[in-house]
């Protein structure tokens, strides 16, 4: 269909746009007069905006609604009055109140916290102009990666910018808590919606509706979070369906001729959240959000944080990419209103295409030169030469750029500088000392016990894990390759694959893989290390080549955190846990279990500790059936099969072939 | 034949034909008699058309050779012949809209070949066994070219296009025969129901199968020729004779019932033809699809048509008591005219939409109505199709739809004013002036969003003005406006002139053609919109310079749902292959329908434009049942059209 619009076909020399930083304009003119400038975005088919309270009776009137009213009304003796006003509260709970002086605030107030906090806000222009030309002709939906607070103020100020139409963005009810600032968020276009509300029947249907409602008419982008909520990893997500199968619906009910997603990455140099993140990841419960720890952050202000990158994506036609795969004639026979669960072809449908736009998002992150120190760091706990860091960066660097990773390196800068630039941003996480540079690790007050500091380290290491972590997307692939081709009993390609598939197979819940795309992912992981020279393909056989050895024993030692975690997590189902576990207690018994392993020299990867960690590992587990969960009384128990558990660990650690894990599951 | 020969003759039809569509009806002078005698006198086969199609209607073209639109040398729009309303009038602004609305240029001329090249058209393959035979039943044939090729296809736009062009024919029918009460053929005088002649024709049509089946020998039924579903194109891979049955002349009323209200008729009479001869009885059938002026009661049947004024007369379905059918096993009929049977699957409805595959029609009984004695046009502007729409949808609830009710979207109802004729009287102008100000300036609409719907009324004159009232009232809830009697009656004068246009089109390089499916009323609104778009894209993807032309109106209400049907045109300068092109956007545009909630076909039918979506549309099954009936009623395939299955 569309020409403007992309197969997601992935090409390995991906043509990127270039970058503005809409920060310096407003270094050189004023931020009062940026504020309350003329806004006049162009719109959808050019209708004309509608007030909130417009938008909400057309909700409320809607015959999805009140049919789901009567329903509810039925089923549970009440009269339907009495259920329409509940919808009519629900709906104001949840309704946005976007007003432009709302916005003209926070434009005012952004563009100062911006300047203080950042260097440079990057945006590819080319990407603007497609999503103003996409906005004209269909109803857009804005999906942004998520890995902080500032995403959806920083959507909102760049649209702005550009005199573009503002979203209406899905926010977590937890926003809602901040008093003043929720209220704030609302006005400036935030619609807050439950983290969960499985049964409450009437919930959802006031919800898809108004979701569903602004995008048939087009009144707004819509955007939300396909990960729904933050990464703390710096990690894409699994995506979550929900809100995707609500916009997709009025296209696959013919309400609207076509629905573009635009998938949006936005890259931080340097996360705000950062320790933040490590701590929770490692058990300290996030705060509750609240308007004085909002105000305690402005201890933030007075750092650097680097530059922002957003890469406004091609947009993707649902249309174009339904082709074929929805038959969108499945919904004739059954009345529009009714709400109705997805037909399984649909919800594959829509599986698929949420890990293809993550996948797009995970395309146009902007890495900086310190991901690939972080991810050398890493892999030398105990510290390396600075002058061995800045070669091997600089070695990391060609082989990044040719598998086609969006680097933003510094022009005609010698490595050295661009290694201690990076390093004097990150001083918070690595030091350089007599020569050799290694982690920070916080220095607690009084005396320490031996969990303390390893808890001190962990911090650092889980932070700089999150940078690492951003460059896995572009390494992934071929460093499982690398995994398979050191844990496969021979070169044999198709043993390779097996044990590739395996992994594949094993992480998916930890690395974002497209459902079915196995066979690609193996080709490509082929095609990139044999293009870097790496390995050599013979006839059934994957070898490696003289050259290839710091190729692959790097990509080893990158994926090494993960398979040793995932090894821990086996071996401690298998070894520690009680017949009675229960959901709640998995992950802190997990944690307890690898401080005491590391205490105790036999472990030295601290990444186990990370609860994101711990629950991929548990997911995966379920999905493989070597656990599974029983409902005693209110309580969740996993029921572990330490046979296929033992099996799995034995087979991570290429201990045992893959053939005969599979066997061992069945 | 009498009607180009006598031209006083044809002249008589033609004012009786216009009297019809301009619905200026007056009541038979000679009242209600009960037994036509003057019937039974008059000649046989006096109908429009001839045995030499050719002689009056266009070979390349559509309808009468004599009636077409042209930019005469001062580039104004006129329609020459005499037949129509609109002929030999001045259309001043059609010139405009069509430069405007193509970007077309009526100096970029392409003039269609004016002559069939004979050397064009495969020499016929004739069964000669099958001649012999047919020489001695007298039955008229001809395997002369011209017959042949005007029966080798119908009025999609690549058959048209294709005689315009002067192709290359891959496959036509190797001869032509006309079943025809012979001469010296008597009038038999029976006493039961009136006057009833023995039905010559369909005896032409048994023998014919017969000799068909003997000799293996394909047979294509022609009725009207008006088909747009490629179902009168030869298929190529036929390597037996075929031959095409033309129905023309059996076209004779047989017998009228007035006690219970049927007429009994030969199924070749073509619409006006019979909406003639009724009107001369003080009857009518009502039924009038867009095509009747040349569309056949037999393909009617066959086809499962629709007239305009169904909402009083009803579908074609509705409208047939009786049908007599000649198959390869024999012929099918019921025994009795009941109005309604319980007696398993209805029969009819094996042959109504068969598209000739099973046998041909040669008689039907349908109803009869006493000729309405008061008509009216009307209109109603609304400021927008949603409102139109919903209007219609309200119109069909309270069910007191008018005999027809049609909403024009906004590109025709501009169409629609392209076409008005020169002005007399500046006050006449002075009063269109006026009345534009009020819509536009004094109610608000916005002349590139409204949207017409034109309205006919029929029945007793009180009548008539109460139920005006009803809709009129209705249409003021959502907004609509009346607008006249004139713009109504516009609307239904371009319905018969509109295919005429088609042909204007493609001396200047523009493609149009018109799809038609119906749809449950919730879809109506969504279905229109992206089926437009749909066109849109796919044109500008395919490389279509100019922004095409789409437009649709709502023409049909049920209870349920409605029939709309789609205009689609484009300029197709700098285009190799226009036809291809265009069939690949109808092709997705039909997609687009079905994936919309629409449905194959409303009236069209399949023939084999559309046979590839059928599994889709009645599921295998239902496949596997209607192949098991033309299995049995036709194993040979001597009806080897090949349509719908």
């Amino acid at each position: 269909m569309a020409s403007k619009t992309i197969y997601l076909q992935r090409d390995p020399m991906l043509k990127r746009d270039g970058f503005e930083d809409i920060l310096e304009e407003r270094r050189n003119s004023s931020d009062l007069k940026y504020a309350l400038r003329c806004y006049a975005p162009v719109l959808y088919k050019g209708v004309t905006p509608c007030k909130a309270n417009m938008l909400k009776n057309i909700v409320l009137q809607s015959d999805q609604l009140h049919y789901v009213i009567n329903q509810v009304s039925q089923e549970s003796g009440e009269a339907p009055d009495i259920i329409q006003e509940e919808a009519s509260v629900i709906l104001e709970e949840m309704a946005h109140r976007l007003q432009i002086s709302t916005v003209r605030f926070f434009a005012f107030a952004l563009s100062k916290a911006f300047k203080t906090l950042f260097q440079h806000v990057c945006v590819n222009e080319e990407g603007i102009q497609r999503l103003q030309q996409t906005i004209q002709e269909h109803p857009v939906v804005l999906l942004p990666s998520h890995r902080s607070y500032m995403d959806f103020l920083l959507m909102s100020y760049i649209l702005y910018t550009y005199d573009l139409a503002l979203p209406v963005i899905a926010a977590g009810m937890d926003f809602m808590g901040m008093k003043f600032v929720g209220e704030m968020l609302r006005m400036s276009g935030a619609f807050f919606i439950r983290r969960s509300f499985g049964g409450d029947k009437l919930y959802w249907a006031v919800f898809s509706e108004y979701v569903k409602t602004m995008l048939r008419n087009g009144f707004a982008p819509i955007e939300f979070f396909l990960e729904g909520t933050r990464s703390r990893t710096c990690k894409s997500l699994t995506p979550k369906l929900g809100l995707l199968n609500i916009i997709m619906e009025p296209f696959f009910k013919g309400e609207v001729f076509d629905v573009n997603l635009v998938p949006v990455s936005i890259s931080y140099e340097r996360i705000l959240e950062e320790s933040l993140y490590a701590r929770e990841l490692l058990g300290v419960p996030k705060p509750k959000e609240s308007t004085s720890g909002l105000l305690k952050a402005r201890r933030i202000l007075s750092e650097d944080y680097g530059s922002i990158h957003v890469y406004f994506g091609q947009p993707v036609s649902v249309r174009s990419l339904a082709q074929g795969k929805v038959n969108r004639s499945k919904y004739n026979l059954f009345p529009r209103h009714i709400p109705r669960k997805p037909m399984e072809e649909t919800q594959s449908f829509v599986n698929d295409t949420a890990y293809r736009i993550v996948r797009l998002q995970e395309d146009n992150m902007v890495l900086k030169p310190w991901v690939l120190m972080a991810s050398l760091l890493l892999q030398n706990l105990e510290g390396l030469e600075l002058s061995v860091l800045t070669e091997q960066t600089l070695w990391l660097r060609g082989l990044a750029l040719s598998y086609a990773a969006f680097l933003d390196w510094p022009d005609h800068a010698p490595t050295a500088k661009v290694v201690s630039s990076s390093l004097a941003l990150h001083r918070g996480l690595a030091c350089v000392s007599g020569g050799r540079i290694s982690l920070v690790v916080g220095e607690p007050m009084g005396p320490v016990t031996p969990e303390e500091a390893l808890f001190n380290r962990a911090v650092s290491v889980l932070s700089c894990a999150s940078y690492r972590n951003q460059v896995l997307h572009v390494f992934l692939r071929p460093a499982m390759l690398a995994v398979a081709m050191h844990t496969a009993a021979s070169s044999k390609k198709d043993e390779v694959y097996n044990c590739f598939s395996f992994l594949r197979n094993m992480f998916s819940n930890e690395f974002i893989f497209c459902p079915g795309d196995t066979v690609q992912d193996f080709e490509e992981a082929c095609y990139l290390l044999v293009k870097t020279g790496a390995v050599q393909m013979l006839q059934h056989k994957i070898e490696m080549t003289e050259r290839g050895q710091p190729t692959l024993s790097f990509f080893n030692g990158l994926l090494e955190p993960f398979l040793q975690g995932y090894q821990v997590v086996c071996r401690y189902l298998c070894e520690e846990a009680s017949e009675g576990l229960t959901e709640k207690q998995y992950i802190p018994a997990v944690r307890s279990f690898a401080v005491k392993l590391i205490l105790a020299g036999n472990l030295r990867c601290y990444e186990v500790l990370s609860s994101d960690m711990q629950k991929n590992a548990l997911a995966a587990l379920l999905r493989m059936d070597a656990v599974r969960k029983v409902k005693v009384a209110d309580q969740v128990t996993l029921k572990v099969n330490k046979m296929a558990v033992n099996s799995i660990d034995d087979t991570l650690g290429g201990k045992l072939p893959t053939q005969k894990a599979v066997l061992a599951r069945l | 034949m009498a009607s180009n020969s006598n031209s006083s003759e044809s002249q008589r039809i033609a004012q009786q034909r216009l009297r019809i569509i301009a619905g200026h009806l007056q009541k038979h002078k000679d009242g209600d008699s009960g037994i036509i005698a003057t019937e039974c006198k008059a000649e046989a086969n006096k109908g429009t058309v001839p045995r030499k199609r050719q002689e009056i209607m266009k070979w390349n073209g559509w309808g009468y050779g004599d009636s077409k639109f042209l930019f005469n040398n001062k580039g104004q729009a006129e329609f020459t012949g005499k037949r129509y309303r609109l002929s030999g009038m001045i259309l001043p602004s059609l010139q405009d809209w069509f430069e405007n609305t193509f970007g077309a240029s009526v100096k970029h001329k392409s003039p269609a070949t004016p002559a069939l090249n004979a050397s064009a058209v495969p020499l016929p393959s004739l069964n000669e066994a099958f001649v012999e035979d047919l020489k001695a039943t007298g039955i008229p044939f001809s395997h002369e070219a011209e017959d042949r090729v005007f029966r080798a296809h119908g009025h999609c736009l690549h058959e048209i296009f294709a005689l315009r062009q002067g192709k290359k024919f891959e496959r036509v029918p190797d001869m032509v025969v006309w079943p025809i009460t012979q001469p010296g053929d008597q009038c038999e005088w029976t006493w039961e129901l009136g006057l009833a002649r023995a039905p010559y024709c369909h005896n032409d049509v048994v023998k014919l199968v017969e000799l068909a089946c003997k000799h293996n020998v394909c047979l294509i039924p022609y009725g009207g020729g008006t088909s747009v579903t490629s179902a009168l194109e030869c298929p190529p891979e036929e390597t037996r004779c075929i031959v095409s049955l033309d129905t023309s002349q059996m076209n004779r009323i047989l017998w009228i019932d007035e006690k219970n209200l049927v007429a009994h008729v030969e199924a070749g009479i073509i619409g006006q033809d019979l909406e003639r001869l009724l009107n001369e009885s003080g009857y009518c059938t009502g039924h009038e699809p867009d095509s009747m002026e040349f569309s056949s009661l037999g393909g009617w049947v066959a086809t499962r048509a629709s007239g305009m004024k169904k909402n009083v007369y009803g579908n074609i379905e509705d409208l047939v008591i009786h049908i007599k059918v000649v198959t390869p096993r024999g012929v099918m009929e019921k025994s009795c005219q009941g109005p309604r049977m319980s007696t398993g699957p209805d029969i009819h409805h094996f042959i109504l939409g068969s598209e000739g595959t099973l046998g041909v029609v040669t008689e039907v009984t349908m109803k009869i109505r006493p000729i309405p004695e008061y008509q009216k046009y009307g209109s109603v502007v609304f400021p927008n199709f949603e409102a139109g729409v919903s209007c219609l949808r309200e119109v069909a609830k309270q069910r007191c739809a008018p005999a027809s009710i049609r909403l024009m979207d906004n590109e025709q109802f501009q169409f629609g004013h392209a076409l008005k004729p020169q002005v007399s009287s500046i006050f006449t102008n002075f009063v269109e002036g006026l009345k534009k100000f009020y819509i536009t300036k004094f109610k608000g609409f916005d002349p590139h969003q409204l949207v017409v719907a034109t309205l006919l009324f029929e029945g007793d004159r009180e009548r008539v003005l109460q139920h005006e009232k009803q809709v009129y009232d209705i249409a003021a809830k959502f907004g609509g406006l009346a607008a006249g009697e004139d713009n109504g009656q516009r609307g239904y004068i371009l319905t018969f002139v509109i295919a005429y246009l088609r042909d204007l089109g493609m001396d200047y390089y523009v493609v149009a053609e018109s799809f038609e499916t119906s749809a449950p009323w919730d879809r109506v609104l969504d279905l229109c919109r992206n089926v437009k778009e749909r066109i849109n894209r796919e044109c500008k993807e395919r490389g279509v310079q100019f922004q095409p032309l789409t437009s649709c109106r709502v023409t049909q209400t049920y209870d349920a749902g409605a029939c709309v049907y789609f205009y689609f045109a484009f300029n197709y300068r700098g285009l190799a292959d226009p036809v291809h092109t265009y069939e690949q956007v109808e092709h997705a545009a039909r997609e687009e329908i079905l994936a919309n909630g629409g449905s194959l076909s409303h009236h069209h039918g399949v023939g084999k434009l559309r046979k590839e979506w059928m599994k889709e549309s009645i599921s295998n099954v239902g496949v596997g049942m209607l192949k098991s009936v033309k299995d049995y009623v036709d194993p040979d395939n001597i009806f080897g059209n090949r349509n719908l299955l």
